[in-house]
């Protein structure tokens, strides 16, 4: 039983005068998301319809680069600021939340940098030609 | 982790019949979450009969009715009778509600009455409301000033700035909206709740005020504030018809509105 008066309580550690950057971050990247999205179904029609050859020179023009680094970089942003969100929300085992904000945050900034060394191999003609 | 299911003692067993006299006209049936600390039993539902043609219209006429005429053991907060304290606050049919204002022909079939969910039970339909008030006492819900106030009359106020007051004001503290909130059933402990940030913003909205800096900053934190998710259940509760979810984004968009972006 603690017998810390209810007021400490509640007023715990005080303000942590944090979360506005995570809240204007996480709306900022739905907003392009969502337009980067509108792309992405674009550029999934290309690709089911072109084949092997023709779909790799497609992403490889320009736009369409920044684009394809452009999404998976915010995506997984995005994802990221999301699951930081639910473990906060659910996780409340403290070395378990501890440990998973961690991972997620790592696992998040790995598969950015992969995808967008993916996309540039793709771009500058590095990937082997043939599937 | 959260904790989804009910612990072994807080699990709810059936209870009592209480049926109503043989010459009853208008029968309805209510099945009430009953606990009492001192037994060391589980909680139970008791199903009471009530005779409609007996008793007033609302919900709280009946459970009134109940006390008075078939069990003096049921125990609840109740004053005013007419949504204007909040002391009658439970969940009613599924949705947390005033028992004063809540007409029984609002209901069809057996009609549930529980505590507010997961606030802890001090008895029957009694939530302990201390962490609640704890947290309202922390937004420090009253008026802070440094300039003197005028010596012949009171801090003025247009009445243009009064009107922002609307829809904030009437709230009665009754936490039906809180206790709806799956945010704050999981995080009560850091998350402040619907109700108290209406009230906060209750005191960033007023013009007489002048600790708005200090009250945002306050405010500025990840569990504080942005635990809400704008599940908006805590409009769909209120009994007063208030929108703490719309004082919730006032407040997101005060504390983003005073950074560079």
């Amino acid at each position: 039983m603690s017998l810390r008066s209810p007021l400490a309580k509640a007023r715990n550690h005080g303000s942590a005068r944090d979360g506005v950057h995570h809240w204007w971050h996480q709306r900022l990247t739905a907003i392009l998301l969502v337009a980067l999205t509108v792309w992405l179904v674009m550029a999934i029609g290309v690709a089911s319809d072109a084949g092997f050859a023709a779909t790799r020179e497609w992403l490889a023009l320009p736009w369409n680069t920044v684009f394809a680094i452009l999404f998976s970089v915010t995506a997984f942003y995005h994802g990221q600021l999301g699951l930081q969100v639910v473990i906060e929300d659910y996780i409340h085992t403290r070395w378990l939340e501890v440990s998973l904000q961690i991972a997620v945050k790592l696992l998040a900034l790995l598969l950015s940098v992969m995808s967008t060394l993916a996309i540039l191999r793709i771009a500058f003609g590095v990937a082997p030609l043939a599937g | 982790m959260a904790e989804f299911t009910l612990p072994k003692n807080s699990r709810i067993k059936k209870g009592k019949h209480f049926s109503a006299a043989a010459d009853a006209k208008r029968v309805r049936t209510f099945q009430v979450y009953r606990w009492d600390p001192d037994t060391g039993e589980n909680p139970r539902i008791d199903r009471y009969e009530v005779d409609l043609e007996q008793c007033g219209p609302m919900i709280l006429d009946a459970i009134i009715y109940i006390k008075n005429h078939i069990d003096p053991t049921l125990t609840f907060r109740r004053s005013c009778r007419e949504g204007i304290c909040g002391s009658c606050a439970m969940n009613i049919g599924g949705t947390n509600t005033l028992a004063c204002t809540k007409a029984i022909a609002d209901f069809k079939g057996d009609i549930k009455i529980y505590p507010l969910p997961h606030m802890q039970v001090v008895k029957d339909l009694i939530p302990d409301m201390t962490n609640f008030y704890a947290q309202h006492a922390a937004i420090k819900p009253w008026i802070q000033t440094e300039s003197p106030p005028p010596p012949d009359k009171e801090r003025l106020q247009s009445p243009k700035d009064r009107e922002k007051l609307d829809g904030l004001y009437e709230c009665i503290m009754c936490a039906c909206c809180s206790a709806s909130c799956p945010s704050y059933w999981w995080n009560s402990d850091r998350y402040l709740g619907p109700a108290i940030l209406l009230q906060a913003y209750r005191w960033l909205a007023d013009s007489r005020d002048e600790a708005k800096g200090e009250r945002l900053d306050e405010l500025e934190d990840p569990f504080r504030v942005y635990r809400c998710h704008t599940i908006m259940n805590c409009t769909s509760a209120c009994p007063k018809g208030l929108n703490p979810a719309k004082a919730i984004a006032e407040i997101k968009k005060e504390l983003v509105g005073r950074r560079s972006l």
